[in-house]
């Protein structure tokens, strides 16, 4: 049973985790840079939510809050890419880097200049209580995490599989040449991706701030998630979620087995041991072209 | 015939290389024109330039009598040109059908592009026997196939072919190029067609054209440049034979 406990916590953690994976490979696979910034995204989803939905702020009813801090963080992904990252284009790749991690900064500072340094509690209905069941005790926040994390990867799946933007956006990330030759205008799917990335982060966001306290270092797990990333394969969306599984798994079963602090290393040694025995990752989607 | 799409004085540059040298030639409704040359004559770039990907530094391309030099590529495509590049370039991880469907990406007309997919089916039916199947799996001939294909399904006025037949055998090669002259006799596609194998090259073409460092150096219909002597030694590789039965020395170029 204590086994049950440990599973079941560690894949709502990992459910938060590979969300945030999601939005790293989101990003690499269609425009080849990655945003380090995308912990802080996580992180000014939460807060807008809490901006929307806590009394001391708007104070608005939390279901309908959702789509609108889904739109707003959205409207800055894209906004983001229009004003900052489409300047980048054909810059160095370490250029870019820097930017993001910049702008994981700035974002952190802003979003502390608003809503104060201080942990809080977003009013969220999934917070609610436990339940007790077969000797396992479980938060409701845990088991509405891994639920809304499995509706979303249904509904990501569904976009990428039967929308002519999620055709166009699988399509610029695996030739941009030939999507340029299509006609599809592949800057315009850029941005499009980092809305959604924008999007994803803000989901995962609200779930974080939901299983508990959520200050402005909370984008810090974004760090977590890439190494959950490079685990499932940079580059693979199905591989970026098992990537965050594993590690929000790992960590639980490590703190409770292992000696104190080693639980903090897991999900590192494990990226380590994935980089020297499966260095495109666990679950990459790698073809050689033919000639 | 009137003139479908005209190039003029096209100079296009790669960082500080002149690529493209002034290059004038002109495309009639319904023919298939030929730009020969060696490797790093400029055809690929001049393709490029044509639909969008590369923006000239001077001259001009009319296209249906609208200028669209320097356009970003999806107006381009919108406009009905459509390059089928070198290398295939196919989307690799997506399905055959998935791959036809991003060639019709401009076109909201559903219907239209179910029935221009099933033409496809009937020139490639090997692509309909994979259609579930993921593109970077096929071989190379049927990779082009599908190129071509893909190309197809925006129903262009003109096709650019960058050289198709690029890594096939001298057999498969035949069947594209037997494919291609079809679609030029029943549809009356337009085509420009760059490629270094000259001998099917100038089989398939009405006219044709010489490109050498840039510049355009030959320009004839293809009975007369295949027949040419510049073109059998240079490009179709008939030695000359010497009065002693034996080469003895390099010929010069006569534009030389």
């Amino acid at each position: 049973m204590e086994f049950m406990q440990l599973l079941l916590s560690g894949l709502a953690n990992g459910c938060v985790y590979g969300l945030v994976a999601l939005g790293f490979v989101l990003i690499y696979k269609a425009t080849e840079a990655v945003n380090f910034a995308q912990g802080d995204f996580m992180m000014l989803g939460a807060f807008v939510m809490l901006g929307l939905v806590n009394p001391q702020y708007m104070g608005m009813n939390f279901w309908l809050a959702v789509p609108i801090a889904l739109l707003i963080m959205g409207a800055l992904g894209y906004l983001l890419d229009l004003t900052v990252l489409r300047h980048m284009f054909g810059q160095n790749q370490t250029a870019i880097v820097i930017l993001t991690i910049a702008l994981g900064f700035v974002i952190r500072f802003v979003t502390g200049a608003i809503w104060g340094h201080e942990p809080v509690n977003l009013h969220s209905p999934l917070a609610l209580g436990d339940i007790r069941a077969f000797g396992v005790v479980l938060s409701l926040a845990d088991i509405a995490v891994i639920i809304v994390t499995v509706i979303m990867t249904m509904l990501l799946w569904q976009f990428f599989q039967r929308t002519k933007l999620g055709l166009a956006m699988q399509a610029a990330s695996q030739n941009q040449m030939a999507a340029y030759y299509m006609g599809i205008p592949v800057k315009r799917v850029q941005g499009a991706v980092w809305a959604l990335a924008g999007m994803v982060a803000c989901v995962a966001g609200i779930l974080y701030a939901s299983k508990g306290s959520l200050d402005i270092s909370a984008g810090f797990i974004g760090i977590k998630a890439f190494a959950a990333a490079v685990i499932g394969g940079f580059g693979s969306l199905p591989g970026a979620l098992m990537g965050g599984l594993i590690v929000g798994v790992i960590e639980p079963f490590a703190a409770r087995y292992l000696p104190p602090g080693y639980s903090q290393i897991a999900p590192y040694a494990l990226l380590i041991l994935v980089l020297i025995f499966r260095p495109h990752g666990l679950f990459a989607q790698v073809r050689t072209k033919k000639v | 015939m009137s003139v479908l799409l005209e190039v003029r004085n096209l100079e296009t540059f790669y960082g500080a290389i002149m690529a493209i040298r002034g290059v004038s030639l002109e495309v009639r409704k319904g023919q298939v024109v030929t730009v020969l040359g060696a490797n790093g004559a400029g055809k690929t770039t001049l393709l490029k330039t044509i639909s969008g990907i590369m923006d000239p530094e001077k001259g001009k391309i009319v296209f249906d009598g609208e200028e669209i030099q320097g356009k970003e590529p999806h107006h381009i495509v919108r406009r009905g040109i459509v390059q089928v590049p070198e290398g295939r370039e196919v989307f690799p991880v997506l399905t055959v059908e998935e791959n036809l469907a991003l060639g019709a990406y401009t076109r909201s007309d559903k219907a239209e592009v179910a029935r221009d997919r099933d033409l496809v089916f009937t020139y490639f039916p090997i692509l309909a026997e994979r259609r579930q199947q993921e593109a970077g799996t096929l071989s190379g001939g049927q990779q082009q196939m599908l190129a071509i294909g893909r190309g197809l399904m925006l129903r262009p006025k003109i096709m650019l072919l960058d050289e198709p037949s690029l890594g096939l055998s001298p057999l498969l090669t035949q069947e594209i190029f037997t494919i291609l002259r079809r679609l030029n006799k029943d549809v009356g596609m337009t085509m420009m067609l760059v490629e270094q194998n000259a001998a099917v090259a100038l089989d398939l073409a009405d006219h044709g054209y010489v490109m050498e460092l840039g510049r355009i150096v030959m320009s004839d219909t293809a009975e007369k440049l295949a027949a040419s002597e510049d073109i059998q030694s240079f490009y179709l590789g008939h030695a000359n034979e010497g009065a002693r039965g034996e080469r003895r020395w390099k010929k010069r170029k006569t534009w030389r």
